[in-house]
């Protein structure tokens, strides 16, 4: 069996998938990016290959991406996290032709060809309003940590109008709404509303393509895709939950399949047995 | 002797000045806004009296500024910010025809006449990129206290360079910064920087022309000032009074509206 990894090293967090030839996971894995991007990329890696059972040396292709794919030591390639999200996107929803990825620090639009090819792309990576920042901000304010975003969400009966513009001065609009008793599930609910209307903005100019695939961190949070859903009065896809914030690395695990079987390799470890160098 | 008052109240301070009427400062106060904005307002009030020790009734008119100027339950009126300090920094310095206000949340530029009359401004108002916001979280992220920031700018041999326009991005890249093992000072030198070629942008969308006048709290921030005066190639005007120059303008105001009801054409309502 040929095994292959994809890390996905983000803005928040480094994301590890290792997929079998057949194209299935054998294991991933998760932790905070912080600043020692190489070591935190060594460190995922080792938590998927244990979640996979398997050892390092069973892996025959290792793809980087994301905004750190240049600092993970041991990568053979690196692919840009729009190319790995499009290959992660499809793999779940082959009719994908326009993907809203959004992340602890970005907000991404891509429009795909029929073959799943990058065509466009818009980003918003200069202010937070647009990302998932601008939530864990929100709850901050009120006192409540990120993981406890979902669950408080969830209880939410109507939002709060919040005007989403800069992510610092949403601090004042929250202290204000709950100086004017409103509920922070309802504050947050709003602050998901502001984000949604930004990736609706976001995904126009990328031309707005039905099928719809949302992926990143934050469509963890359920709210998120069925404001989504309410606003493009479309059908939208979502990865599986536990997965969804998974599709940048699994996208780019599959590609080093892919890659693998272009190199036409033997199966086994090519990385040591051959000493084929790893590209920078 | 007739006072006047001037309380601008800002979303990070509340500044409140007392006049009297040869428009020399008899008394000044200086106090964190926090939540409760009409509480901030009177005690910067009060305390400015106690300064001035002048007592309550002696002061004839008092003009609120700010963003909660119209909390100033005890003001007779309210004047906006850009007018108060354009008012104040000509008054400060005549020959003033640019001031550039940084603040708390915000920033502004604003172009004058001689006459302290204004010809255009520009805020930055949307966005906390480029305001004392931004100084905020450089302090909270190295945990160096706001006076020490500028001191310690200034060590800098070797400024970094800040890439990120976001405030809540920029408190990770100076955490990524430390992370590789940058010295603080060059960091905080590059988080100086950063905001100065952001303002010098401001001022340039109204128009420089000196001489330029400095306002607002980052005043008290030599780094700033410094980073300031070498992106302008010129020097600022400055006074131990530009952070209440706000507050300065606003008094005057109240002066004039005092002046203007004891003069005999405009007595006609009063007398």
């Amino acid at each position: 069996m040929t095994f292959t990894a994809g890390i996905d090293v983000g803005s928040t967090y480094t994301k590890v998938v290792i997929v079998d030839e057949n194209n299935r996971i054998a294991g991933h894995a998760l932790g905070h990016t912080g600043y020692k991007l190489g070591e935190i990329s060594r460190q995922v890696y080792a938590d998927a290959l244990k979640s996979a059972g398997l050892s390092e040396s069973s892996i025959s292709y290792v793809v980087a991406t994301g905004f750190g794919r240049h600092m993970v030591p041991f990568s053979d390639t690196q692919v840009t996290d729009l190319t790995a999200s499009a290959r992660g996107a499809t793999f779940f929803f082959p009719k994908t032709r326009t993907i809203l990825d959004v992340g602890g620090q970005t907000m991404k639009a891509t429009r795909l060809d029929d073959c799943a090819r990058v065509k466009s792309f818009r980003l918003n990576d200069k202010c937070a309003a647009g990302t998932g920042a601008f939530l864990e901000k929100t709850a901050r304010y009120m006192g409540y940590a990120t993981t406890e975003i979902g669950p408080l969400v969830a209880t939410s009966k109507q939002q709060v109008a919040i005007s989403g513009v800069c992510a610092v001065f949403a601090e004042s609009e929250v202290i204000n709404q709950l100086s004017l008793g409103c509920a922070p599930a309802d504050i947050m609910h709003g602050a998901i509303a502001s984000l949604v209307d930004r990736s609706v903005q976001l995904m126009k100019r990328v031309q707005l393509v039905p099928e719809y695939t949302l992926i990143g961190g934050i469509l963890r949070f359920e709210t998120m895709a069925n404001v989504v859903r309410g606003h493009l009065k479309e059908q939208v896809n979502v990865p599986p939950e536990n997965l969804v914030q998974f599709v940048g690395a699994l996208g780019a695990a599959l590609l080093a399949q892919r890659r693998l079987q272009k190199l036409n390799l033997p199966a086994g470890n090519r990385r040591s047995s051959e000493g084929v160098p790893a590209q920078d | 002797m007739a006072y006047t008052a001037g309380v601008d109240v800002g979303s990070t301070q509340t500044k409140a000045i007392v006049i009297n009427e040869a428009k020399k400062i008899a008394g000044r106060a200086l106090i964190d806004t926090g939540a409760n904005v009409v509480i901030a307002a009177e005690s910067a009030f009060t305390e400015a009296l106690k300064n001035a020790r002048v007592q309550e009734e002696e002061v004839e008119y008092v003009v609120g500024t700010g963003y909660g100027r119209y909390r100033v339950t005890f003001g007779n009126a309210q004047v906006t910010e850009i007018s108060c300090h354009a008012r104040g920094a000509t008054h400060m310095f005549p020959r003033t025809r640019t001031v550039l206000d940084m603040g708390g949340q915000d920033t502004k530029a604003i172009r004058v006449r001689s006459s302290g009359e204004i010809v255009d401004f520009c805020m930055n108002d949307k966005c906390a990129a480029g305001t004392g916001r931004f100084l905020g979280a450089a302090s909270s992220a190295l945990d160096i206290p706001l006076d020490q920031l500028g001191p310690t700018a200034l060590r800098s041999e070797r400024p970094v360079r800040i890439s990120t326009t976001c405030t809540v991005f920029a408190e990770s890249e100076v955490l990524s910064w430390v992370g590789r093992g940058k010295k603080i000072e060059d960091i905080l030198q590059g988080v100086h920087q950063s905001i100065a070629a952001r303002s010098i942008g401001l001022l340039r969308r109204v128009g420089i022309e000196e001489e330029i006048t400095f306002t607002g709290g980052v005043t008290r921030n030599i780094g700033m000032v410094e980073a300031l005066q070498k992106g302008l190639g010129t020097k600022l005007n400055l006074s131990e009074d530009s952070h209440f120059i706000g507050a300065l303008g606003a008094a005057l105001f109240a002066l004039d509206h005092v002046v203007a009801g004891r003069a005999p054409a405009a007595t006609g309502r009063h007398s």
